[in-house]
């Protein structure tokens, strides 16, 4: 018999909500339904609702009173067996450069996993990627969809720094570093626009749901969109999806 | 009027905070704040401030400071052996300060952190409903040597002085981290559920506003977690034995088991912890559960 969900008080300020399973756009479907449904219920105080995989973590800026009552009450909440096959997300268009000068590990990739460069980009620039959540550094997108040829491991000593916008693989994941950081993912290109910006609020136009297309841009067209967005000309490319 | 307060000395690691940043952890943004709620509490009650006034928090070595005019301070926390002008002054009281007056600290005597409140608050930069500072977001990170800070000397209203206000201060000395049960913890087996318990753990030399780390490794075989929430309190469990307390400054998703949680109490206990202090794990049950 499954036991999921499960939820728990975390601590004196937190409930965790665990629904189970694996990695997969249907687990995110069904944890942001609820995540959802459990933002707009009735709480005594101010929260914060976060989503991971397959979790959901609400916060209250205060001690909870009543937690047993609490956590009945949000088992009520996520009781609901059947979730609507409905959602609203964007999708957005990240520019990338994938120029030698950006893409450091690209030689590499090719090498180890027997692909042409060209090869690389278009399957790295091929799917309509998920953002499941925002986590480890303030704007770093949490992605699935990655094509199983371009997985390839971390380097087995990281870099000190790698820049802000690098684009690169570890594993079974792609991803943006929002900042300068040292890292140890493969890195193949670059994109010149803010993942995150700490004077607007919200600080990133990225949510948890949305999805992302890769696009491949030339030096010359990676220089022109990095001057756009310096002198605040740049608008993010998305497009609404209703269903 | 400008009133200044110019950085002689910035001490080990000094910084602004404040209850920290609430609705920003869905960006990966840190909640951040002040390690120890309790001490930051009582130094703006001393002072009639609201209680979420950010307020300066030093760590270990205090910083020395001369502020350009009047206003009154508090110091609470850590007993770091706050002087005024080469006299030692009591903790948790108001301590009125005039211009020119030099705030110094000496030799640690209790505790690991240690607090200042100023009558009305700093004024500072506020990013995300919050001015408490933190790397890679605002624009200062810790107290250098020559920085100012700001403070108003206006508006000094006379406020209750809360003679009665009881202080709890053997909390710094404590030696029990208060824990939860954490979502993974059932994955331990029997006996680690209860050896966890019954050790004695030193804090780790590299400890921080991000994570206490423990010397002693707790031998396991869990395997790593589907990504999943952290927030500070969570202590995971690495699969090389190292046990991982997450503190303010901690990231916002992680993907090692989270055996134990922190309660709040728990949290302000082990922000005065000194590295190879000695500490144990206290069990704490759910209310109801």
């Amino acid at each position: 018999m499954s036991k999921y969900p499960q939820i728990s008080p975390l601590g004196d300020r937190s409930i965790l909500i665990d629904f189970g399973g694996e990695i997969s756009s249907g687990s995110l479907e069904k944890v942001l339904f609820f995540k959802k449904k459990i933002e707009k219920s009735n709480f005594k105080q101010k929260v914060e609702v976060i989503n991971t995989y397959n979790s959901l973590l609400i916060s209250y800026l205060f001690t909870i009173e009543d937690v047993y009552g609490e956590v009945l009450r949000l088992k009520g909440l996520v009781r609901q067996a059947n979730i609507p096959k409905k959602s609203n997300y964007k999708i957005f268009q990240i520019p990338v450069c994938y120029d030698k000068d950006f893409g450091l590990d690209l030689e590499y990739i090719s090498k180890a996993n027997n692909l042409t460069i060209e090869d690389i980009i278009e399957l790295h620039t091929a799917p309509l990627y998920q953002i499941y959540f925002i986590g480890f550094l303030p704007g770093f997108l949490y992605l699935g969809g990655l094509d199983k040829r371009l997985h390839i491991s971390r380097k087995k000593s990281p870099r000190k720094s790698v820049e802000k916008g690098a684009v690169g693989i570890g594993e079974n994941q792609t991803g943006i570093y929002p900042k300068s950081s040292p890292g140890g993912w493969q890195i193949l290109g670059k994109t010149p626009i803010d993942l995150f910006n700490k004077n607007e609020d919200p600080p990133t136009k990225f949510s948890a749901g949305d999805k992302i297309r890769f696009v491949a841009v030339s030096k010359n067209e990676f220089v022109e969109i990095e001057k756009e967005i310096a002198d605040q000309n740049y608008t993010l490319k998305f497009e609404n999806y209703e269903g | 009027m400008k009133a200044e307060i110019e950085i002689l000395q910035p001490g080990l690691f000094s910084s602004i905070q404040d209850l920290g940043r609430f609705g920003y952890q869905k960006y990966g943004v840190p909640a951040s704040g002040v390690m120890d709620r309790y001490a930051m509490r009582i130094c703006n009650l001393v002072l009639g401030n609201p209680e979420d006034t950010g307020v300066l928090e030093f760590t270990m070595q205090g910083p020395h400071l001369k502020f350009t005019e009047s206003t009154s301070i508090s110091i609470s926390g850590a007993d770091l052996s706050a002087s005024l002008n080469g006299n030692l002054i009591p903790m948790n009281e108001r301590i009125e300060i005039n211009a020119g007056d030099e705030l110094k600290f000496g030799k640690p005597r209790s505790g690991f952190r240690a607090y200042m409140g100023i009558l009305g608050g700093f004024i500072s930069e506020e990013l995300m409903g919050s001015s408490s500072w933190y790397e890679g977001l605002t624009e200062n990170i810790r107290l250098t040597k020559g920085m100012k800070l700001h403070y108003s000397s206006e508006n000094l209203v006379e406020v209750d002085t809360y003679s009665s206000l009881k202080i709890e201060s053997d909390y710094v000395l404590s030696k029990e981290i208060e824990v939860y049960p954490g979502p993974e913890y059932d994955k331990l087996s029997v006996d680690q559920q209860k050896t966890i318990f019954n050790s004695e753990y030193t804090i780790e030399e590299t400890s921080n506003r991000m994570a206490v780390q423990f010397k002693e490794d707790f031998e396991n075989e869990l395997e790593p977690i589907i990504t999943g929430p952290v927030m500070p309190g969570t202590v995971q469990l690495t699969p090389s034995g190292k046990l991982i307390l997450l503190m303010r400054d901690c990231q916002t998703t992680g993907g090692y088991p989270r055996i134990l949680q922190l309660s709040e109490y728990g949290i302000q206990v082990l922000a005065q912890k000194l590295p190879g202090e000695k500490v144990g794990l206290f069990r704490k049950e759910y209310p109801n559960f």
